[in-house]
């Protein structure tokens, strides 16, 4: 069979065929722009949103709140939707008045584990512009194939010399102070400028028995290369995520407690795709979205929702240490809620200590 | 004097064509330094920005020794790393110059700048592995039975010195080479038929000729190895700090732009003075 294709039918084709591009693209073209953490550039967590809205997300992610809020005061109002960021600097975000309210009704509110809910950090007037979604603990991991197990159970041995030279202190100085504080008998909520002269001494002592002061890469890196056997500091967030691969590693939280880190994730007060916006935080403290964002790629942490645990299985429950977490939770504390003056105190305090 | 048409126009086809570089120089150079300084001058207070004139992160930082500890820091791994680089750059130099035969120099400065092609980050990282506990080089060393226990080689000054001195003997022979091969076969001959023995000759003859290029690398070596950030923060394990890590650890979590302005600004100080020095004694060098 023959068939001819005229020059008009050609012309025709071509304009159908560009005009169902431009149609697709034009619905595809909606994007979410979120500024985030580094365990929501997952695919395995971002793509099952982006297909069911139809929508590309657009992450950048940083590390550190001053990271974080410089990008934003470098962008145009509007740039950014969502914004996860550290669960004690909401109220700094809140102040800069960058974020938006959050209507109670569309978050799982009952769900979120109630040690967590932070609403005194998240909420302010009564109106809620953030919500804590994942968390966990800087608190020991440490290869228990090197180290007696039950020495991690009491902080006091990192003031001994049994460990000597075979520990890494995680390179952060608000939890580790923090958990200095704790190690001496100091509650993290109540720390104040006469506290730190007994922490820094306890610090200094640290300091002789590790081997390094290192951020969260290379503190794994140590742990995993044998060039150190604990990691103080570290957590679930260092070693849960590598015990299917390394079952040697392990974590617990000692006798004195840990900090308690959390993250929590917001709207921004700009941005022009509040409803989109909404529905990702949606998704994110959804039950599925939660055990993704627990067991993502860069690092695992305990969901902030209680329903996440449906969707997990028991192995990375085991890992997260998802049967323990009502103790933990009872003895664990918040990061220090510190202001301007003492933040810049407890920086100098940990730079005495680096150069140490 | 008075200006004819000729010499006018030439003067604004200069201007013309220093107008681009100017304006380069300015936009992203002058403004940007201005708009620094400035902000060093202001104060991180109450968690806020308080743009008033002050020279309190100046007093701060010369008023704190662990912060001026970061500026000795540098200086010191600095000089180490220069003078290490030199000493292994030299000889490298120098056997590519004058004991590879001319149709393998090419490929033998391929062979040495090999390196640069790979990521810093990665490469730091790579020497994190083969400085550890149980890298190759710790077990190179107890298999040959110098010593009983790994040695700590990562995450201390050691390894930041190493880290950088692999770097700049790449940098630092580049600029020897280039000196080396440009010398005259006939100095060495004239100080042999003056009866010159060939230490002699390297001592008094070929080092002194080859002194800029020594120091054009070393300069080079200078302003980078001071200002790097990545080498110290992931070799040297945070047991000392250099100061481009204070400088980001103003930035991390308090966002203290003014203190870190005013470090970045100490630490230009230091390099223009670096400068200014091998300005000086490369010009003496000429008269």
């Amino acid at each position: 069979m023959k068939m001819t294709i005229t020059a008009a039918a050609v012309r025709r084709l071509l304009l159908a065929t560009a005009a169902c591009a431009l149609s697709t693209a034009a619905v595809a073209q909606e994007e979410l722009n979120a500024l985030v953490w580094c365990d929501h550039t997952d695919p395995a967590l971002i793509e099952p949103f982006e297909k069911a809205n139809d929508v590309k997300v657009n992450l950048k992610e940083y590390e550190g709140t001053g990271a974080g809020l410089s990008i934003v005061e470098q962008s145009r109002p509007g740039d950014w939707d969502v914004f996860v960021i550290d669960g004690v600097d909401v109220p700094r975000a809140i102040d800069m008045d960058l974020l938006a309210e959050i209507p109670a009704g569309r978050l799982p509110a009952d769900d979120i584990f109630p040690e967590v809910r932070m609403e005194a950090n998240n909420s302010k007037d009564g109106k809620i512009y953030a919500v804590t979604e994942k968390f966990g603990y800087n608190t020991i991991s440490y290869d228990k194939t090197k180290v007696d197990p039950k020495d991690m159970e009491d902080l006091s041995i990192f003031w001994s010399d049994k460990y000597k030279g075979r520990i890494a202190l995680y390179d952060y100085y608000l939890p580790m102070i923090g958990l200095t504080g704790l190690a001496i008998g100091k509650t993290t909520a109540e720390l104040t400028m006469d506290d730190l002269p007994a922490i820094k001494e306890k610090l200094f002592e640290m300091k002789k028995v590790a081997r390094q002061v290192s951020d969260v890469v290379a503190s794994q890196t140590a742990l995993v290369t044998g060039e150190v056997d604990i990691i103080l500091g570290g957590g679930e967030w260092v070693t849960a995520g590598l015990m299917a691969e390394k079952p040697n590693l392990d974590w617990t939280v000692p006798k004195q407690g840990a900090l308690r880190w959390a993250q929590s994730i917001g709207v921004f007060k700009d941005s022009a795709k509040q409803d989109l916006a909404l529905k990702f935080v949606e998704y994110i403290l959804s039950p599925e979205g939660q055990a993704k964002l627990a067991t993502s790629s860069c690092y695992w942490g305990m969901p902030a929702n209680a329903k996440a645990g449906e969707h997990l299985t028991d192995q990375q429950k085991t890992a997260l240490r998802w049967d323990q977490q009502p103790e933990y939770l009872r003895t664990t504390q918040l990061y220090p809620v510190v202001d301007a003056e003492l933040d810049a105190a407890m920086q100098d305090v940990w730079t005495e200590m680096l150069q140490q | 004097m008075t200006v004819t048409p000729l010499e006018r126009a030439e003067q604004r086809k200069a201007w013309g064509f220093a107008l681009p570089a100017l304006v380069w120089t300015t936009a992203f150079f002058l403004f940007p330094f201005a708009y620094m300084a400035a902000i060093s001058l202001w104060t991180r207070s109450g968690g806020k920005i308080v743009a008033t004139w002050t020279l309190d992160n100046y007093a701060a930082f010369f008023g704190k020794s662990h912060l001026l500890k970061a500026l000795l820091n540098s200086l010191e791994v600095t000089a180490i790393v220069t003078v290490i680089s030199i000493l292994l750059a030299y000889p490298l130099a120098w056997i590519i110059a004058e004991r590879v035969p001319k149709r393998w120099q090419r490929m033998a400065l391929i062979m040495a700048i090999l390196p640069f092609w790979t990521s810093y980050v990665v490469r730091s990282y790579s020497w994190l592995l083969v400085l550890s506990k149980g890298g190759v080089v710790n077990q190179t060393l107890i298999w040959a039975g110098l010593v009983a226990e790994p040695l700590q080689l990562s995450a201390s000054r050691t390894g930041t010195v190493i880290g950088f001195v692999h770097f700049f003997v790449m940098l630092l022979t580049l600029t020897i080479y280039a000196n080396l091969v440009q010398l005259s076969p006939n100095y060495r001959r004239a100080a042999a038929d003056l009866g010159a023995s060939g230490l002699q000759t390297f001592r008094h003859v070929i080092l002194p000729l080859t002194l800029p290029g020594i120091m054009v690398g070393a300069f080079l070596t200078f302003v980078l190895c001071i200002g790097d950030y990545i080498t110290p923060q992931i070799l040297g394990g945070n047991n000392e700090l250099l100061l481009p890590q204070v400088i980001m650890l103003q930035l991390g979590r308090r966002a203290d732009f003014p203190m870190a302005a005013a470090l970045s600004l100490v630490l230009m100080a230091v390099v223009t003075l670096a400068y200014l020095f091998c300005a000086r004694w490369l010009k003496m060098e000429r008269t």
